[in-house]
């Protein structure tokens, strides 16, 4: 009964669906790409960050991971865009762009 | 061995959880079902249960706790009337797209305003297109049946959807009648142990219950879930050949009652079929042709079967204990009409409204009826449709 969510898509007849659409398998969420509702972008500025990692405390998705004690890049898969790490950003670092 | 004993009906449904033994029931009072999880209450303080009584804030916490236990993988019952059942109602919708079999005790009572204690069916009424599967009982002792009855149909791996057995607010819920119970064994052997496939609460198998639904997939799931609660129709009906020889109590989707050569048939649910039966019966020693079908299930609707077993009559009353407020009568009379048309069978329909906020419905009333369906076709006097019973003018 586990499901195989790679074999579900917007084409599957509804035969084929879980009940209630259950999802019968773990950490399947990174699987929905909710950076595609993104309407502004968050840039960083390499220059003024200092690595404080305030960013990547703050980011309601998760979306500044963390690598060897330094932010890395964003996760725009999944990154919605909010602005919340621009505006806790103590430095300035973070420039909130209009678009994708 | 079953057991003679009198019980009202609020007590019966409390009997009948104390020998399900459920994993959970959350519940919050209101009347006339208050006693249900009070005396649940009194079997768990004694030890005879060991269910997880879950005394929440409201109904809507009642159903929300209800749909993560049963989601957690416990078999999980509430119960409630009235103000209670509407207050549930987001979280009832819920229950059942996210394909919840938890049962409801529903203690039918009037709907405000004005505010009203009584029986009348607006509650389950309101309720009937949440996606539950409803039954109705006439008595005590139906309504201890149907409780028996509602987990083996409910976690039917055809359905997994949500039940609710209802019964009427006093009339039935706080009258005492003899009834006859089934031995502890027997029900715990017929109800058997809940054993989900599936279910938040294990390890190494995560699930994700209720995912929000684009677009793309939202028509689809409510297919499903539509073609579940048809396919219960077959599961009710083989649950209820399987009570049947535990108990020597049979059970359909409807009784027919004295209906194989009538003329004129009372389609009705609730207790108010006894007075009916009552009525048919003198009826009968005069000579006149009527009988009764009680709606037992009303979700899922049987439109199909009603309409056979109407098509010998030369005109049907259509009972409705509720006001739809839509000008064009009750949820049964325009259900069973629709069935009606869709066969092309064009017998006679008149839908009466009867016994809101818990107005007695009475033997001569339905002689009344039945004379007035007889008028009609005899003499050609078409009655007024969607006529109160009762109302004083």
């Amino acid at each position: 009964m586990r499901t195989d969510i790679s074999r579900i898509n917007e084409q599957t007849p509804h035969q084929e669906l879980t009940e209630g659409l259950m999802v019968f398998a773990g950490g399947t969420s990174k699987y929905f790409e909710t950076g595609e509702w993104r309407t502004r972008t968050p840039i960083l500025n390499h220059d003024l960050c200092r690595q404080c990692m305030v960013c990547s405390m703050v980011c309601p998705d998760s979306c500044i991971p963390l690598k060897d004690g330094e932010r890395v890049e964003f996760d725009y898969k999944h990154c919605k865009g909010c602005g919340i790490c621009a505006k806790a950003c103590p430095f300035d670092a973070i420039e909130m762009k209009e678009g994708r | 061995m079953a057991v003679k004993d009198r019980m009202s009906g609020n007590e019966a449904v409390a009997f009948a959880i104390r020998q399900i033994n459920p994993d959970v029931m959350p519940a919050f009072p209101i009347t006339p079902s208050t006693e249900i999880p009070q005396m649940v209450s009194t079997y768990i303080a004694n030890g005879e249960i060991d269910t997880e009584f879950i005394p929440v804030e409201s109904e809507h916490s009642a159903m929300s706790a209800a749909i993560g236990s049963e989601a957690a993988g416990a078999r999980t019952l509430t119960a409630t009337s009235s103000a209670g059942l509407a207050y549930m109602w987001e979280e009832l919708l819920l229950a059942a797209s996210n394909r919840m079999p938890v049962a409801l005790a529903l203690v039918n009572r009037a709907l405000s305003g004005p505010i009203n204690i009584n029986c009348d069916h607006s509650d389950g009424m309101g309720a009937r297109d949440t996606g539950w599967i409803q039954i109705y009982a006439e008595n005590n002792q139906e309504v201890y049946d149907n409780f028996i009855q509602a987990y083996p149909i409910a976690e039917d791996p055809q359905v997994h959807l949500p039940i609710m057995i209802c019964q009427d607010g006093f009339i039935t819920s706080h009258a005492v009648e003899n009834i006859e119970l089934l031995e502890d064994g027997d029900v715990k052997e017929f109800v058997g142990e809940y054993e989900p496939e599936e279910f938040l609460l294990n390890p190494g198998k995560p699930i994700a219950v209720g995912p929000y639904s684009v677009t793309n997939y939202a028509m689809e799931a409510k297919k499903n879930q539509a073609d579940a609660l048809k396919r219960s129709k077959e599961v009710i009906l083989k649950v209820a050949e399987e009570f049947e020889k535990i108990s020597g109590r049979k059970y359909g989707l409807f009784e027919e009652y004295r209906t194989e050569d009538a003329d004129y048939i009372m389609l009705i649910m609730g207790s108010a079929a006894g007075t009916a039966k009552q009525a048919v019966d003198d009826l009968r020693e005069q000579g006149k042709k009527a009988g009764v079908i009680k709606l037992r299930v009303f979700r899922p609707f049987p439109a199909d079967e009603l309409a056979e077993a109407l098509k010998g009559a030369k005109a049907v009353a259509v009972m409705d204990r509720t006001e739809s407020y839509n000008g064009n009568g009750g949820p049964l009379g325009s259900e069973v009409t629709a069935g009606l048309y869709r066969k092309k069978i064009m017998v006679e329909t008149v839908n009466y409204i009867y016994g809101l906020g818990g107005r007695d419905f009475t033997v001569q009333e339905v002689y009344d009826i039945f004379g007035e369906l007889e008028d009609f076709i005899e003499n050609g006097k078409a009655p007024e449709q969607f006529q109160y019973i009762g109302l004083r003018k």
